[in-house]
């Protein structure tokens, strides 16, 4: 079992070290850096002053692990369009990401996994079957369009819910919450169900097919013939293996999250780290877009280490370290 | 216990699932009809929406000839340059999937390739390549083609980028997609590589290389084939995303995802069919191009069945 | 002794494309207290649809079509689902064939038992998992009272065939359906799990039907036995009588297959023709192609005593001229996968292993599941790596996988005859392509005429008509594809050939088809065979000596009749006692 979680932390290690690689590359390797930094009119002798004092002319190893044990103590640098500190910049947007994306993912998971279980259960169904082709038509919607129609028809034919921005904010220290109003929450609406649709079909339709596979299972057949009540059977047997790869997806979707985060943040203005790096791209800002990389990547791999400890909670294979 | 039945080739059963199945025969017709549309857009489309002295700005923003001050030239109306709508959205669904199918092409072959021989060499290869692939995932598909478009942005001056676009957008999302493919690839070719007919090839000593792709390859091309279609649909997406972020196809060439970009400064002024049809569009061809992959799927999976 | 179930006429239908398809025709069916009933039959028999049927597990499309079934006077087929669902487990209950698979692994056994035992009768918590121990006490598990929180992956194969056992018990059903409860086991777990149904079914008066392929388990426990095929019942009675003596010829023809340990026969007489004139039509003929041209060809293999003379390196040992192969302390270690622990553990599969095999000989190689008899066969064929040890072949050095080049003569010479012919045979190429691969391969015959001649006449030889080579694989049963898989041997001209259980995948009438067929091709062709099997019987009727293996070490050798007759070392011993015999049944 640790050793498990060891090995998992070490391959977790890797693909940062590998993320970070590319960052720098990024960051050192597209366009000259001081060039960006400096007027035209510096000289080349102060250019190459900067280059020294920047540490451009040590060796590439040398650079690497200086720009990786800045990015571990949080020194992330200045953006070349605002002059600005990174981390600021990031610290200010990171709260309305982060609430646009939980909030998305619970629609997605609350709805999901349940229409996921429903559908499974009573395949052929006539309702099984509309919320299937349904949710066909949802994955095949891509995340903007669907923005573009709940503005169309509770922004603009309704005039229901606001459109662009995230409204009133309560500031809590440096974090700007939207819970904590009314108007938050109806900014919040609309891109949150945007984000959360796609997310929804897509666990519902995994949740969907994974319990499908467990009800075919010799063991759910031998629990029907000792005479097992349904519901422990759906709830207890089939469930309970259903999450195991269930577990997994999920924690790639938060993924999703993010990554669609950017296209929704853009429909909506909605000032997150999306819309940051999408203005970095834009302006080949390109010390923002290698650290809003490195962070995404971050997410990434301790969500899947809260996913590998799940696993161990789930499964008994993995808590005994047996090997399968 | 079936063993008494007719016994029928893969081929034959995709062939009567699909002559049996209503919904999945309109999705092929309708990617079909979509697909020559596109391909014969030059031939069929009233105006040349990419020639900018063919259309004039005083036919700007006019709604569908159906409606009140519509004009009989412009079936589903304008855009804000005058451009014929119908015209820009068949040369853009032309260009959707031409990105589309490039792309997916790209990602596939490089992702089948590497997924066959990591399933099959194991070892060393199949570590690196997998470790690659676990970082490729962790950075999602449209996060790596808006950071490859970046980099393009960085590396090639702004007119070189704006020829190299297309080139550029094909990459980024092919590399965004072959690790599904190569995943798929590993997966089955782990299944089969034990399977007792390879083995009585490396016992004659067949070179790995001709075992790999004359013998094991065509056996996994069910799975793939299920992947080529829902990627396709991906890649659409893809596509049409960055180009509604302003980072996809030159501006002077509408993708339907630059032509909804358009659209959507014009929504709250009342011009909504700039946005609606080829939104429309583009969920008509996904949505079709899903329901086969969906179709795909599950007949080529047995336990469904 | 009351009727406890009683089958009336029952017919159960499949729906399918194809038409209707009537699984199980009309069959009658009676169970006694206490007594164990056999339902016994090839594939496609309808053997586990009348199970399914029993319990109302039939799984959509299927459905009883007509006929009744009564439990305890109950009649099932009338009930209405809730009812059933509720005689599900307190008077039925079921045992799977696969321990590994029928135990949800995400929960411990004492979850998985006091469900089961609550769902049923009104207990406490602390009531059910105390009669839980005691349950599995009784099935034989050592220390239940601790082991009861475990969880199945904890537990050996037989031990979790013993919860299951104890699962579809915990209930006290009048009636236990077992479908094939041993096929996935060993032969001595096999014998104990047996002993453990009848004993629990004399003592509690349960009655069982015991649902199986193997006449051999069939006459060590039932008392009763129904014969099926296609669905319908061929013969019924007692089983002494109906395996003893069968009235009916296909009875006749199923025992006649089985392969005996008391004595070798030259062949198996009076078994069921195959089927394997497919489509009926042996019209379609290649120009010249018969029987006759592809022994000639096989028996006028030039190559077949040159050795390359770059290889040579003389052996030491007097006799080995007179060898084909000769193996000397050979070892082999797998490089065990890391383990969730992250060490790297080497298994060791076989552990120095010497015997040599004379030209035309057969040698038998016995064991039970991990005993390395497959590693052999790899490590011989040069799929695995050898870790020590060494191999001659024909006098020369025989390079292990990973020293073997492609273009080694070898690689041809040995050739290899696996256990699925499902898996064996590249779904996606005609018979044509697969027969014509080593032809091309190893240059033996010119391209066009000349080998589809040949493909021809080496489809002959199997006993497949020649027109099989325009089809494709999934087009032909196991039997049949085990001939073209046999053909695809031959067709490298070999001189060895390894058998890796070439029959154990297949039904006991294929099994005895294919049996006379390899029997026949070595007798004309003077094969060098390695023959493995984890089945007793069906080596004593090939081998002409006899190596068993046990946990990758080696046991016992010697000529067949030696070994069969008087074993020396005890697992021998122990391995023919416990393997399913008929003797006792069997009159001559």
């Amino acid at each position: 079992m640790l050793a498990f979680i060891s090995r998992r932390l070490l391959q977790s290690v890797f693909v940062m070290l590998a993320v970070s690689l590319i960052a720098f590359t990024l960051f050192r390797f597209v366009g000259d850096p001081v060039a960006q930094m400096v007027g035209q009119e510096t000289s080349v002798a102060d250019q190459e002053r900067i280059r020294d004092s920047l540490g451009l002319n040590d060796p590439i190893t040398t650079q690497f692990v200086s720009f990786v044990s800045d990015l571990i103590t949080g020194n992330f640098g200045f953006s070349y369009r605002t002059r600005q500190p990174i981390s600021e910049m990031i610290l200010s947007r990171m709260p309305a990401t982060i609430e646009l994306g939980i909030v998305s993912l619970l629609i997605s998971l609350l709805i999901g996994v349940p229409a996921g279980i429903y559908t499974a259960l009573h395949r052929g169904g006539a309702i099984a079957n509309t919320i299937l082709v349904t949710t066909l038509i949802g994955i095949s919607i891509p995340t903007f369009v669907i923005g573009i129609f709940l503005i169309f028809i509770f922004g603009v034919q309704l005039g229901w819910l606001p459109t662009f921005g995230r409204g009133d904010v309560v500031t809590i220290g440096w974090w700007q919450t939207n819970f904590l109003t009314i108007d938050g929450w109806r900014s919040l609406l609309l891109p949150a169900l945007t984000l959360g649709v796609y997310q929804l079909t897509l666990t519902m339709r995994l949740v969907r097919s994974e319990m499908q596979d467990v009800m075919k299972t010799d063991f759910i057949k031998f629990a029907r013939a000792r005479g097992i009540n349904r519901h422990s059977i759906h709830y207890n047997h089939a469930l309970r293996n259903t999450m195991v790869p269930v577990i997994t997806i999920i924690g790639l979707q938060f993924g999703g999250v993010i990554a669609f985060s950017i296209v929704t943040e853009s429909v909506f203005q909605w000032p997150g780290m999306g819309l940051l790096f999408l203005d970095s791209i834009r302006y080949v800002d390109i010390p923002v877009m290698s650290v809003y990389l490195v962070l995404i990547a971050l997410m990434f791999v301790v969500i899947n280490l809260i996913v590998d400890l799940l696993y161990a909670v789930i499964d008994p294979r993995v808590r005994t370290g047996a090997t399968h | 216990m079936l063993s008494r039945l007719k016994r029928a080739s893969v081929e034959n059963e995709l062939l009567y699932l699909f002559l049996h199945s209503r919904v999945a025969q309109l999705a092929a017709l309708i990617s079909v009809l979509m697909m020559g549309a596109a391909a014969l857009a030059a031939f069929v489309a009233p105006s040349n929406p990419y020639d900018l002295a063919s259309f004039d700005l005083l036919d700007s923003l006019l709604p569908p000839s159906y409606m009140d001050g519509g004009d009989a030239r412009f079936l589903i109306g304008t855009d804000d340059q005058g451009r014929d709508l119908l015209s820009a959205i068949l040369y853009g669904t032309r260009l959707s999937l031409t990105v589309g199918l490039l792309s997916v092409a790209f990602a596939s072959i490089l992702g089948v390739t590497l997924g066959l021989m990591a399933g099959y060499l194991g070892g060393r290869f199949d570590t690196i390549v997998m470790r690659i692939a676990d970082v490729q995932l962790s950075l999602p598909a449209i996060l790596t083609a808006l950071l490859i478009d970046g980099i393009a942005r960085g590396i090639l001056p702004q007119q070189r980028h704006d020829d190299l676009m297309l080139v550029v957008l094909t990459v980024a999302i092919g590399l965004s997609l072959w690790v599904n493919f190569a995943r798929t690839a590993r997966a089955s070719t782990f299944v089969e590589k034990n399977k007792e007919y390879v083995q009585a090839t490396q016992i004659m000593g067949m070179h790995p290389l001709r075992i790999m792709f004359v013998q094991i390859l065509p056996n996994i091309l069910g799975p793939i084939m299920v992947i080529l279609t829902v990627d396709l649909a991906v890649a659409i997406l893809l596509e049409a995303t960055l180009s509604f972020l302003g980072v996809g196809v030159p501006p002077n060439q509408p993708s339907l995802g630059t032509l909804i970009r358009i659209g959507t400064e014009y929504l709250f002024s009342g011009e909504w069919w700039i946005v609606i049809f080829p939104s429309l569009t583009l969920v008509v061809l996904i949505v079709a191009v899903n329901v086969l992959g969906d179709f795909l799927r599950d007949a080529l999976n047995p336990k469904l069945r | 002794m009351d009727k406890l179930l009683s089958v009336n006429n029952l017919s159960v239908m499949i729906p399918t494309r194809f038409g209707d398809f009537l699984a199980v025709d009309s069959i009658n069916l009676d169970v006694k207290e206490g007594q164990i009933h056999g339902l016994v039959g090839e594939s496609g028999a309808g053997k586990s649809t009348i199970g399914a049927a029993i319990i109302g597990l039939l799984e959509t499309p299927a459905f009883v079509s007509s006929g009744t079934i009564k439990l305890l006077g109950q009649s099932l087929t009338e009930l209405d689902n809730q009812t059933l669902e509720g005689l599900r487990g307190r008077r039925i209950s079921m045992i799977f064939q696969d321990p590994q698979t029928s135990l949800n692994p995400l929960l411990s056994i004492s979850d998985q038992l006091v469900e089961t035992i609550r769902q049923h009768r009104s207990m406490s918590r602390d009531e059910a998992r105390k009669a839980a121990i005691e349950l599995l006490e009784e099935t034989g598990i050592n220390n239940a009272a601790q082991r009861i929180d475990d969880y199945p992956h904890q537990f050996s194969g037989g031990m979790r065939q013993r919860v299951v056992i104890a699962l579809a018990l915990c209930t006290e059903p009048a009636l236990i359906i077992a479908d094939e409860p041993t096929t996935a086991l060993d032969v001595s777990v096999q014998k104990q799990i047996l002993k453990l149904i009848r004993d629990l079914a004399k003592q509690r008066g349960v009655g069982v039907i015991l649902i199986t392929h193997d006449i051999g388990v069939i006459a060590e426990i039932t008392d009763e036995v129904t014969v099926l095929r296609y669905g319908r019942v061929v013969e019924h009675g007692k089983t002494p009588k109906v395996l003893g003596s069968p009235d009916e010829t296909y009875t006749q023809q199923l025992m006649a297959a089985v392969p005996r340990l008391d004595k070798r026969l030259d062949r198996f007489v009076n078994i069921a023709s195959d089927d394997h004139r497919i489509d009926g039509n042996t019209a379609w003929q290649v120009k010249g192609a018969n029987d006759q041209h592809a022994s000639q060809w096989l028996l006028n293999n030039p190559t077949s005593q040159s050795v390359p003379a770059a290889d040579q390196t003389e052996l030491s040992t007097s006799d080995s001229s007179t060898s084909v192969l000769q193996v000397q302390n050979l070892s082999v270690t797998y490089d065990a996968k890391r383990s969730w622990f992250g060490k790297k553990t080497g298994f060791q599969a076989l552990n120095d292993i010497s015997f040599d095999i004379k030209p035309g000989e057969v040698l038998g190689v016995v064991g039970e599941s991990g005993s390395g008899k497959s590693t052999l066969a790899k490590a011989i064929a040069g799929l695995v790596p050898v870790s020590q040890g060494a191999m001659w072949f024909n006098g020369t050095n025989l390079p292990d996988a990973a020293q073997r080049a492609r273009t080694h003569p070898a690689r041809r010479q040995i050739q290899m005859v696996f256990q699925d012919p499902y898996s064996s045979l590249n779904n996606r190429r005609t018979v044509e392509a697969i027969l014509t691969e080593s032809l091309r391969f190893y240059g033996l015959a010119d391209k066009g005429a000349p080998s589809r001649k040949l493909v021809a006449s080496m489809l002959e030889l199997v006993e497949m008509p020649q027109r099989a080579m325009l089809k494709y694989p999934h087009q032909f049963s196991g039997g049949q594809r085990q001939r073209i898989a046999i053909a695809r041997a031959l067709m490298a001209r070999p001189d060895f050939l390894i058998c890796d259980e070439p029959t154990s995948a297949l039904d006991v009438s294929i099994q005895a088809q294919i049996l006379n067929l390899l029997k026949e091709l070595q007798k004309n062709l003077g094969l060098t065979i390695v023959f493995i099997s984890h089945n007793l019987a069906v080596v004593r009727q090939m081998a002409d000596t006899v190596m068993v293996l046990r946990n990758g070490e080696h046991v016992e050798s010697g000529l067949n009749e030696d070994f069969f007759t008087n074993p020396a070392a005890d697992y021998s011993q122990q391995l023919l006692r416990e393997s399913p015999s008929l003797e006792l049944l069997l009159t001559d």
